[in-house]
């Protein structure tokens, strides 16, 4: 073998390095997804399972609910706007949507928690952001969510923000 | 000197420039010395644009409140500051060194890939274009840093796309050079250079070499996906179709903190021929040089997440990244303490290079201990995007990477231009530089300390000392390079003719088997190695 064949054999092996690296970054997407699924983190649009429903009645936890829309023409609110529960007891909570647009939509909520931490000790059980919702235009819509607060919840914990953002899941139109 | 092939009498036609005269024949060239100089050049340029960024930045925090820009535009020079800097400064420097010395440091007539190589270099300019244009834009540059972090960069307006298509470019431009070195590297070596023979700069640039084409492909897919985020509805880093911002970070970081290294470990080549030929003694510890470098790369992808600890990752994570990135001090102290054993006993003499040099050393090091104070994880989240991570990671690139390129401009220079520059400029050049980068880096520890966040234009009263005196430090440092280029472009015209081995104790093939200035064409024929 030459060394002009040699050169660009090594050449081919190298480009085939980089061009599989191109692949490695896009096969990072759902290792990403199996790792946090597999470690339990970034659970937050998913049900709960609850082992423990041991009411703790020596404590009493506030939830208070916050709603926002992102670039969605929705009128989102909580029915309530902060409730007391003790750890351990089933509570729900309702929420209203209004689609505003002439037009259907569909979005998608996302829950984050203050204090962060908190959020694993939230646990959901039934919840509208388990799935994308699709609105007719004009449609008012009213959705549960029903949750437990795990009572292994630190105690210098007293209250719990629980807010909801729906984003419009782009492309879709209204079709589900 | 009876080895020295001198070609202009072997050869009589051998230092026209392939048929072209003026502007064609850089164009043209094919040339790896030729191609080397457009690469540092370029560097030069980009330095000096990067730099004018920096002192517009300190110019508006020298003191509290607004002065000068608006905060977006702050966010703005931030963003490009450190895109140009990196991809347009440093890297394109080191990849200058490469080509004009790996070639003859390893008895190769050119690259292996001649035309590749002037393809790889005339990418940058057209990408460079493209960055400046951003500016242009409606909505400007970029603003998002130049980690390029989503879900703000699916928010930006269309310089963001200006700016990923350059992204682009400058990755397809080193990915092609790595091929391009590596195939060079292994395939073209003078019979009787083994792998372990080969200098230690050219062993850097090959794990160097490897390191980029692993890392540029999965930069360019972060910038892709964002990409197609932006325009055609993909939702990779989108909450509300099912992706996730942080796994942007995540990807990134795969390719960031390789990237650390691509910049540090050719430094560590220049370093590693500098510091031998001023102690008049060979590099001590060769052996264990190549492989600390190759287990820096190697632990360099698993040490990512260093960069996320505030990101929520579990406490296992945290630990995990902790640990290896701890463990990354170990190879880097054999390097650190193979130099100092380098020069432990060795006849020593400062002309420029060596200072240079030994200015690495010291502060390389300092900005390798605060990597370590950052790496840990209760620290960390306290200094998280402070100040402390700014004088960071300047020590690693400006004091490290800026000082081995600078060193490496003096200690080559006479052999490629064939004239000595001026010694007394030369150290004037290295105190002003050490003395500003001090004052304008050292202090931003206390104010990161103090808790001032970085890429900020404004900031409360009680920080403005530091502020100012860093600031002044710009300045002078901004004042201080063009002295350098006055010294780069004196020695160019008028410096006294240097002999072919300025450096007693240069021994690398460069010095020992060509003559200075080194002729156009060189090694034609191998160089017989004993």
């Amino acid at each position: 073998m030459n060394l002009e064949q040699a050169n660009r054999r090594l050449c081919m092996r190298l480009a085939l390095i980089a061009l599989g690296m191109f692949g490695f970054g896009f096969a990072l997407v759902p290792f990403y997804g199996q790792i946090c699924a597999a470690l339990g983190v970034n659970s937050l649009t998913q049900r709960d399972s609850v082992s423990n429903t041991q009411i703790d009645a020596s404590r009493t936890v506030t939830i208070e609910l916050d709603s926002n829309t992102h670039d969605l023409p929705w009128r989102f609110r909580p029915l309530v706007n902060h409730l007391q529960v003790h750890p351990g007891e089933l509570a729900t909570v309702e929420y209203e949507i209004v689609n505003q647009r002439a037009a259907p939509v569909t979005g998608q909520a996302v829950p984050s928690y203050g204090p962060q931490f908190a959020g694993e000790y939230f646990k959901k059980l039934e919840c509208f952001c388990f799935t994308q919702q699709t609105l007719a235009p004009g449609e008012t819509r009213r959705m549960p969510v029903t949750f437990v607060v795990d009572p292994k919840l630190p105690r210098d914990v007293n209250t719990i923000t629980v807010s909801y953002t729906f984003f419009e899941v782009a492309g879709r139109g209204g079709k589900s | 000197m009876s080895a020295v092939i001198d070609h202009d009498h072997a050869h009589g036609h051998h230092d026209h420039h392939g048929g072209y005269g003026g502007i064609m024949r850089w164009i043209t060239t094919t040339n790896h010395k030729d191609i080397g100089t457009l690469y540092l050049w370029f560097s030069f340029l980009m330095f000096g644009v990067g730099g004018i960024m920096a002192v517009v930045i300190r110019a508006e925090l020298f003191s509290p409140g607004l002065q000068f820009v608006n905060p977006d535009f702050f966010n703005q020079l931030t963003t490009m500051h450190g895109l140009i800097m990196i991809f347009g400064a440093i890297m394109p420097a080191f990849v200058g060194f490469a080509n004009w010395q790996i070639p003859m440091m390893i008895g190769a007539p050119d690259m292996a890939f001649a035309r590749l190589n002037n393809w790889s270099f005339w990418l940058l300019p057209f990408a460079a274009t493209l960055l400046a244009l951003s500016f242009l834009m409606p909505g400007g540059a970029p603003g998002v840093g130049w980690t390029m972090y989503a879900p703000l960069t699916v928010q930006m307006g269309m310089g963001m796309d200006f700016t990923i298509f350059a992204v682009h470019l400058l990755g397809m431009s080193s990915i092609l050079g790595a091929i391009n070195i590596i195939t060079t590297i292994l395939n073209l070596r003078a019979p009787g250079m083994t792998l372990l023979r080969m200098p230690l700069f050219v062993w850097t640039w090959l794990i160097t070499a490897y390191l980029l084409l692993a890392v540029m492909p999965v930069l360019a897919g972060a910038v892709t996906m964002t990409l197609t985020d932006r325009h055609f509805g993909t939702t990779f880093f989108n909450a509300a179709g099912g992706g996730d911002p942080v796994l942007y970070q995540h990807i990134f970081w795969f390719f960031g903190h390789p990237e650390v290294y691509v910049v540090a470990l050719p430094a560590f080549g220049v370093i590693s021929q500098v510091i031998p030929a001023f102690s008049r003694k060979p590099l001590f510890g060769y052996a264990s040089m190549v492989y600390a470098t190759s287990a820096i790369a190697i632990l360099s992808f698993i040490v990512w997440a260093h960069h996320m600890y505030t990101t929520g990752i579990p406490v296992s994570g945290q630990l995990f990244f902790m640990y290896a990135t701890i463990l990354i001090a170990v190879p880097t102290g054999v390097k650190v303490f193979n130099w100092v054993a380098t020069m432990w006993k060795g006849s020593l003499s400062f002309e420029t290079p060596m200072l240079f040099a030994l200015g690495f050393l010291f502060m390389f090091t300092l900005g390798g201990f605060t990597g370590l104070v950052l790496a840990l994880v209760p620290v960390d989240i306290q200094l998280q995007d402070t100040y402390y991570v700014v004088a960071h990671f300047h020590y690693v690139m400006v004091a490290g990477a800026l000082f081995a390129a600078f060193a490496g401009i003096y200690f080559w220079l006479p052999k490629w231009t064939g004239k000595m520059y001026d010694e007394t400029l030369g150290k004037i050049h290295f105190w002003l530089t050490l003395v500003f980068l001090n004052m304008i880096f050292f202090v931003q520890h206390f104010l990161g300390l103090a808790g001032m966040p970085r890429r900020i234009p404004d900031y409360p009263l009680m920080f403005e000392t530091w502020n100012k005196i860093s600031s002044l430090g710009a300045f002078g440092m901004g004042l201080a390079q063009l002295l350098f280029l006055y010294i780069v472009v004196k020695c160019i015209r008028s410096g006294a003719p240097a002999p072919q081995k300025p450096w007693e104790g240069a021994d690398s093939l460069e010095w020992t088997h060509l003559p200075t200035p080194v002729p156009y064409h060189s090694f034609e024929t191998p160089p017989v190695l004993h």
